[in-house]
């Protein structure tokens, strides 16, 4: 008996590039969905909760479509990445945005930065041995593009860190939340890795 | 430490990669989707994909060109060429693009960059500006006195008689998150970047600056980042036709002490 591939539904919140992480799941061979409703993440193992987007944008295109609810109390495996990771948190200060309290804490604008947007690849240090980072050499490089980074209130869920300017949260843990504020669908190998350590997860849970 | 980004970028024109001098006599490279892949797997750090044709022909970008490359490369995809209002950017990045050029629209009405930040964020909104030197009697160089850079839309062909580096702080100051900054004295020459007017960009603003137009060296790159102040710089040319390898512009930057991704 061949062992059915994760479903992992991508949350559509309706800005932003849906291509490269349904890619970059279906890599890795997890089973994409995309997710235009609450409905939609029924069958799902596990949720992706991409940004590219304003925070206050992103939050309306969760409440437009929706998913608020959902996400907020979801008992499944969930990444979110980028603003989907800061959205996470309880609020922002860009757009002084209400956010989906995931996980407590807020987001805040990156200070002192040498210029802003942090724009490029930088290092990623795993500040434990959360499994998002297996198999990885020892700082990788991931690719960010943001200006806002997050404040968790309890330093437990922060399991990676990046310097620019100051050492921030780059990869965020609470439960069977997780939050990267790089890229993993545009970080080449590393990337894919995380991609794939995510999927192993949502797997295991669903087998457990 | 956030490490110095090379840029191939990718001009193309009806389906294909094209490239010119001073913005003119395009050639044909090749195919968009195959160059992209070839790019990432000599290191590229990003992608740039210019539409060139879109403005003058008011023609869409070509957005499946940009869906497929994005299906296949796994670094990040900026992509511009005939964005003129918030809903083109945002078919754009739905397409595949993580970031969004605009230019000449975005001349003839800055709300488009306050537009697109305010919905997309603005570090997904690259104003790319086209500069010429203008006054005084020319020459490579320092420009001098009386001498300055005029923004110049719709592909090269039009003059607007803006500052270069007023139109950056503006943009800055609008919600652009990034600097794309052609010198198209310089483009396709390979005399080297235009290091004075990328060394006015970005002591202009605090947002990342790109340097463009001009490389022809490896020692080019190099002094973009150093004397330029540049944050990325990126070439097209030279890389299409296999002059220069990328991993060689990464071996001198890091000789002269520059981080790059290996």
């Amino acid at each position: 008996m061949t062992v059915p591939p994760t479903r992992i539904a991508v949350v559509d919140h309706g800005a932003g590039n849906l291509v490269s992480i349904t890619r970059g799941l279906q890599r890795v061979g997890a089973d994409v969905t995309l997710a235009v409703g609450p409905d939609d993440l029924d069958g799902a193992d596990g949720v992706v909760l991409p940004g590219v987007g304003a925070t206050a944008s992103v939050m309306e295109g969760i409440r437009a479509g929706g998913f608020e609810e959902t996400l907020r109390t979801i008992d499944r495996p969930l990444l979110g990445i980028c603003v989907g990771m800061q959205v996470l948190f309880e609020g922002s200060e860009e757009d002084d945005t209400e956010c989906l309290r995931l996980i407590a804490g807020h987001t805040r604008r990156l200070s002192p930065a040498p210029r802003l947007p942090h724009i490029g690849w930088n290092d990623v240090t795993p500040t434990g041995s959360d499994p998002l980072f297996s198999g990885l050499e020892t700082s990788p490089l991931f690719y960010f593009v943001h200006s806002y980074a997050p404040v968790p209130e309890d330093d437990a869920t922060v399991i990676a860190t990046t310097e620019y300017g100051e050492s921030f949260p780059s990869a965020v843990r609470s439960g069977w939340v997780w939050g990267t504020q790089f890229h993993p669908e545009r970080s080449a190998r590393a990337g894919q890795t995380v991609l794939s350590n995510f999927v192993g997860s949502v797997a295991a849970k669903h087998a457990a | 430490m956030l490490r110095e980004r090379i840029i191939p970028c990718l001009d193309v024109s009806g389906g294909r990669v094209v490239k010119g001098v001073n913005f003119v006599d395009l050639t044909d490279e090749g195919d968009p989707v195959e160059l992209a892949e070839r790019y990432v797997a000599e290191g590229g750090d990003e992608i740039c994909f210019l539409d060139i044709s879109a403005t003058p022909d008011r023609r869409e970008t070509t957005l499946d060109i940009v869906s497929e490359t994005a299906r296949n490369v796994l670094v990040p995809l900026t992509v511009g060429g005939g964005i003129r209002h918030p809903d083109d950017m945002k078919a754009t990045l739905r397409a595949g693009a993580d970031k969004v050029g605009v230019n000449t629209a975005a001349v003839a009405d800055p709300s488009l960059i306050e537009a697109c930040a305010a919905r997309f964020g603005r570090q997904c909104v690259v104003l790319a500006i086209d500069a010429r030197r203008v006054g005084g009697g020319g020459g490579w160089g320092r420009p001098p006195d009386g001498e300055s850079y005029e923004v110049v839309v719709s592909g090269g062909r039009t003059p607007t008689g803006i500052d270069a580096i007023e139109w950056a702080r503006r943009g800055a100051e609008l919600g652009a998150g990034e600097i794309l900054l052609t010198s198209m004295d310089r483009d396709g020459t390979r005399d080297g970047f235009e290091i004075e007017l990328t060394r006015s960009v970005s002591d202009a603003v605090e947002i990342p600056v790109i340097a463009s137009g001009g490389a022809g060296t490896v020692d080019h790159f190099v002094e973009a980042v150093t004397a330029g102040g540049a944050d990325a710089v990126l070439a097209a040319s030279i890389f299409h036709r296999g002059e220069i390898a990328i991993s060689a512009v990464k071996d001198a930057m890091t000789s002269a002490g520059l981080a790059v991704r290996r």
